[in-house]
């Protein structure tokens, strides 16, 4: 690459990869797009001009060598793939040893429980920086058996875990399809019109009011914001773990935004106390006093009592459209949710 | 002794930042400092005070603060010998966003939060894309896209930088910042060592006190805009 970009002339260098042009504009030099090398285009320019950039030469061509380098590398495929994470025990806040390993596949959903300051986000936060028995807890994370090489461990090309938190703010002054298309672009994707296109339609079928591409960010509803970060989560993400701080139900189906994260092979963490979502998932894990108690695996009772509990999370939402719709609730609930009557 | 310049925008967090990433250090029983450098006040002293770390405080009032820095810099590290210091870490606010107190051979951080806007990364000089740690906070407001496509805009601006979030509330991504200052070089002494960059050039009638407006009062190093093309 550093030969490449010490003999090549700007112009054709920005001819072949688009985003070049954006490390010049950057450090202020506009007009970059000359028949000269680097080096020689940096010579034409004085002094006074190159501190305004803030940079001196050497800087500048040994910075732009790194940028294209990172950007190269970020459009290449990450170099292995997991098939599987395990979070090895280390201690509970008392010191008690957890005496559990905690396996997790692409493609399964895992729900974590325990009262409020027992220690969830700790074990989220062990998983996000592949703790090796250096945090408070002294657990281990092992990717495909292994513990993750240094240099992996802290570097942001290589972060396993997208987080989608409570707070689902946007501040850009973009529509979705800016949005969306600067994100795109971001992660070097190669076809950005389909790739928006398919996460903005992918987010209307999850949200349960409709947005448009024109729509600015700002303006989505709680629920359209977490739909449309949930599937762009899913498509353009390369995080193989997504965390998850519990979906409201408001504005969201939840069914399906879990089935389109699991169906893009991602390991799914949901810290969760809804039965709905908890039984969703393939197993789910207790925390208590700041350390991994036990671990539950969905039963066959659990399951049925699943759909059950779905279905009348179904009713409820239909209450729910009712009640929006200027409608009223004057009639039987009991049969309604073919239920027994409890008074 | 281990010497940090960590350096950010005003507000962006430095002092949360610095404060979490201590509380991993200390627990290893170094012996940390602070200097906090600032122009006109400051109240983070007693946030550090109350940690329980010593901490110096630098006001350069009415002077250029990085040049206040830069003349003051050495007395803080014989202070820290003296203290016994493992670590000193000096803390200063990028005021006109070009400020940088990164020294070579001394391990750089600029920290700079999403809230800030998606272009701030290319707006900010040699303080960002100078340093070898850019630290990005109150990531925890936005989205996982935003926070990600922030993230490129500043590998964009240095690519040379490790990259890392911090959460300044909760002290998530405090332990891998932790990390890296451990690993910072050992500093003895900063004479005959070189600033990263240039200070900004500061030498007109008006550095000298001049209030007055008008061309019979500008003496010294002046640039003027071009408005040419508005004929």
């Amino acid at each position: 690459m550093k030969e490449y970009i010490l003999s090549t002339a700007l112009r054709e260098i920005f001819r072949e990869h688009n985003y070049a042009q954006d490390f010049f504009s950057s450090i202020g030099i506009s007009d970059a797009s000359v028949g000269l090398g680097i080096e020689a285009f940096l010579n034409t320019l004085d002094d006074s001009c190159l501190d305004d950039c803030g940079m001196e030469r050497e800087q500048i061509v040994s910075h732009f060598i790194l940028f294209m380098e990172k950007m190269a590398e970020l459009k290449e495929k990450p170099d292995f793939t997991i098939s599987e994470i395990a979070v090895v025990g280390g201690h509970d806040k008392s010191g008690n040893s957890e005496n559990i390993t905690l396996t997790m596949k692409p493609g399964e959903i895992i729900s974590i429980v325990g009262p409020t300051g027992s220690g969830k986000s700790r074990l989220l936060a062990d998983i996000e920086c592949l703790a090796q028995g250096d945090t408070p807890t002294g657990r281990h994370v092992l990717l495909n058996g292994k513990a993750p090489a240094y240099d992996k461990r802290f570097s942001v090309e290589h972060k396993l875990v997208a987080q989608l938190s409570q707070n689902m703010n946007f501040i850009m002054d973009l529509t979705v399809g800016e949005f969306l298309a600067m994100h795109a672009e971001s992660r070097m994707a190669p076809d950005i019109e389909y790739i928006v296109k398919t996460i903005a339609q992918c987010a209307n079928e999850l949200a349960g009011e409709k947005f448009t591409m024109k729509t600015a960010v700002t303006a989505l509803s709680g629920g359209q914001s977490r739909a449309l970060m949930i599937a762009d989560t899913a498509l353009l993400s390369r995080s193989p773990i997504v965390l998850i701080d519990e979906i409201e139900n408001a504005g969201v189906d939840r069914k399906k935004a879990l089935e389109l994260l699991v169906k893009k092979e991602k390991i799914v963490l949901m810290a969760t106390h809804d039965p709905i979502l908890a039984l969703m998932g393939n197993k789910r894990i207790v925390i208590r006093n700041g350390g991994m108690s036990k671990i539950i695996e969905t039963g066959n009772v659990e399951r049925e009592n699943l759909e059950l509990l779905q279905h009348m999370d179904a009713r409820i939402v239909e209450l729910r459209n009712r009640l929006r719709n200027g409608g009223k609730i004057d009639f039987n609930v009991g049969d309604f949710f073919e239920l027994e009557k409890v008074r | 002794m281990r010497f940090i310049t960590v350096s950010g925008p005003p507000s962006s967090g430095k002092t949360s930042v610095i404060l979490k990433t201590l509380e991993a250090i200390r627990t290893e029983t170094h012996r940390v400092g602070i200097v906090k450098f600032d122009c006109l006040s400051t109240y983070d002293d007693q946030l550090y005070m109350k940690a329980g770390f010593p901490v110096k405080v630098g006001l350069s009032g009415n002077l250029c603060p990085d040049h206040f820095f830069i003349s003051n810099v050495e007395a803080c590290i014989d202070w820290a010998y003296r203290k016994k210091l493992d670590f000193l870490i000096s803390e200063s606010a990028g005021l006109c966003n070009r400020c940088s107190p990164h020294i070579k051979e001394v391990l750089a951080v600029c920290v700079i939060d999403c809230l800030s806007g998606v272009n701030t990364p290319k707006k900010v000089g040699p303080m960002l894309k100078l340093a070898d740690i850019v630290v990005i906070t109150k990531g925890d407001i936005v989205s996982q896209a935003e926070r990600e496509v922030f993230c490129f805009k500043v590998k964009q601006a240095n690519p040379k930088a490790f990259i890392t979030f911090v959460n300044g509330i909760t002290g998530q991504g405090a332990f891998d910042l932790a990390v890296k200052l451990k690993g910072a070089p050992d500093v003895f002494n900063l004479e005959g060592k070189r600033l990263r960059f240039s200070m900004p050039a500061a030498l007109c009638s008006y550095c000298l006190g001049e209030t007055r407006i008008g061309e019979d009062y500008q003496t010294g190093n002046l640039k003027k805009m071009d408005f040419e093309d508005v004929v």
